[in-house]
Order: structure tokens, then sequence, then C-alpha cells
């Protein structure tokens, strides 16, 4: 399936966005995920099922000032 | 290491209801490795650190976040949307920096200049006035122009941040006269942001008796960060004690410091 993640086109198996970070090998304790402009909380992952053409960001903190 | 100027007797800074012993905040970004951020943020005495929010890197993700390197339990982390250009990409920031990290606050800016990074004032209202609504509280990072510092805390920011100078800049404070008129003024925190150098310009600053500043390239820019991170921390405590301490009249001629009487004929 093809999804947008962090603005670049990738493919992945079909599931949860837990699936997601899971395949990803991504801590959900150590990424926010935004899910077509929606930030999706972390108990919520395994909720959201990931569609074709689904524009997610994965995002965390970085140095900055 | 202690020093005779830890010893100046002041209230805390609180923010937002927050309250914290150290008066410098420094920010993460630009230090040539992650030991010597650690350890500069240590020698700083900061207790507030600021984090922004960036995508995650998929093909190299082990121990990119900062937080591998900073314990949020130690200090408390403040989000900023630095390089957001218009209020709707600061707001959106913004939440994902709430999300990810463990408090309500955000440092909020909308720059409006890409050469000089100066502050889009109306952009940065608007954005204020969303995040506020949204139970934010905000530090706004603002140009030293009174009215929109006004303006600012009418929104309900949590505290008012205008520039010593352009980001990253280190040419120290251009406008005293401007950052002193917005502290009499306001009743929110003001907390001088940006354009610091070098010790002398953070102790100038303190010194026009703002309730803190922050600062990130002044320390990790600096040849030795760690040894600058130490001297900012007592430029900070030196300033803020001058300004308790209130300095002397300035005027135009001389005056002797010693008797004039008791001369030899």
């Amino acid at each position: 399936m093809d999804v947008v993640i962090n603005g670049e086109h990738r493919k992945v198996s079909s599931g949860t966005l837990l699936d997601l970070l899971n395949e990803l090998e991504l801590d959900p304790r150590a990424v926010v995920v935004e899910h077509n402009r929606k930030i999706v909380r972390r108990t919520g992952l395994g909720g959201v099922t990931v569609q074709e053409g689904d524009a997610i960001e994965l995002v965390h903190f970085v140095g900055g000032g | 290491m202690t020093t005779a100027v830890e010893t100046i007797r002041d209230e805390p800074l609180t923010i937002g209801g927050r309250t914290f012993q150290s008066r410098l905040l420094v920010g993460t970004g630009k230090y040539p490795d992650m030991d010597t951020m650690v350890r500069a943020i240590e020698a700083s005495g900061a207790e507030v650190v600021t984090v922004a929010v960036r995508r995650v890197n998929l093909d190299r993700t082990k121990d990119s976040s900062v937080l591998h390197y900073l314990d949020p339990k130690h200090y408390f982390l403040l989000a900023n949307t630095a390089g957001c250009y218009t209020a709707e990409d600061a707001i959106r920031y913004a939440r994902l920096g709430r999300e990810a990290g463990f408090n309500d606050f955000v440092k909020l800016e909308v720059i409006g200049d890409e050469e000089t990074l100066l502050p889009d004032v109306q952009g940065l209202l608007e954005a204020a006035k969303v995040l506020v609504k949204e139970g934010f509280k905000v530090l706004a990072y603002t140009n030293e122009d009174l009215i929109t510092a006004l303006r600012l805390e009418d929104a309900g920011c949590a505290a008012v941040m205008p520039l010593a100078s352009p980001i990253g800049s280190g040419l120290g404070l251009l406008n005293p006269f401007s950052v002193r008129t917005i502290k009499r003024r306001l009743r929110v925190p003001v907390i001088v942001d940006a354009g610091v150098g070098t010790a002398s310009d953070a102790c100038v600053t303190m010194e026009q008796g703002v309730d803190g500043i922050l600062m990130n390239t002044a320390i990790a820019a600096a040849q030795d960060p760690v040894a600058m991170a130490h001297a900012m921390r007592l430029a900070t405590i030196a300033g803020r004690a001058a300004f308790l301490a209130g300095r002397m009249p300035r005027r135009e001629v001389a005056m002797p410091s010693s008797p004039t009487k008791g001369m030899l004929d």
C-alpha cells in the first residue's frame, strides 16, 4: 500500500498506525503521529487503520533554540 | 562552584504558574556534539531548555531525539515553533510539541523574513490568540516593540520575549530603552530572547530589569561552549544582582572619590 510518510512516498503493509510504527522500528513513546493533519494520541494508534494515500507525519524533539 | 553573587536576595522566576530558580533559559541547537550540549546546559544552570519539533529521520532514527540526552524529569522542556512562517504552521507545530512533550508551554515563533529572522508580529498575535484559547502557556518571541508586547499580553501570553538582536547574530542588546520600556509596562514576565553574543551582553540585558534571558548560539557557537555556559550563568546572576542593587546615577562630569578637604598647603 502506498502512503506518504514525512513527505516521502513509501510502500507499507496494511494495518494500524501502531503496526506502521512497528514496521518502521519506531518506539511509539518516542514519536508523535499526525495522520492526515490530525494528531493521533499514543493510546489511539492501534485504533486507526492506515489507508492508501494517507499522509502521515512522524515527529520528535531535536535540538533547537 | 560557589560565588558571592549567588547570595543575592531575589524572587524565583515564575512563568505560567511554574517557578524556576535560574533566570537563564537555554537552547539545545547547533552544538558540535551531544556530549558538549549536555555539559554546557549543566554548566549554564538553566532549568528551562528549548527544543524543536522536526520529522523523524526514517533511515537513521537511533539516538537522534534530544530526549536521549536530556532527562525531562531534570529539565523543563520548552518546545518551540522555530522555522514557522505562518500562524497556521506555528499552531500545528505547537500542537505536535505539546503531544511530544511534557507540558502546555510553547515558545511561539512566527518568522516574517528569512534574512533577518525577524518576527511576523501579525501572524504571531493571531497564533497566540488561538493557542491561548487551547490552553497553551504561550511565550511569544517578538520584536522590541512595546505595542506588540502589550497586545501579546492582552492576548493572554504567559511571557513576552523581545529580542536583543536578530537570532544567532551575537550583536547583543541593541535597544535597551525599548526593552526597559516593555518591562516597565508589562505585568507578565519579560524574557529577552535571541541576539546575545557574550557574557557582557547577558549582563547588560539583565541589568535592564528583565525577568530572564534565553540564548542558544552564544553558548553553542563559542569556542568552548561549556566554559561560555558557565560565563553566561555568572553574567545572568551578576546582571540581575546589579539591577536589584540599583546603579548609581550617570553624571556628565567627574566627582572625586577622595575628600577634597584636608589637602596639604
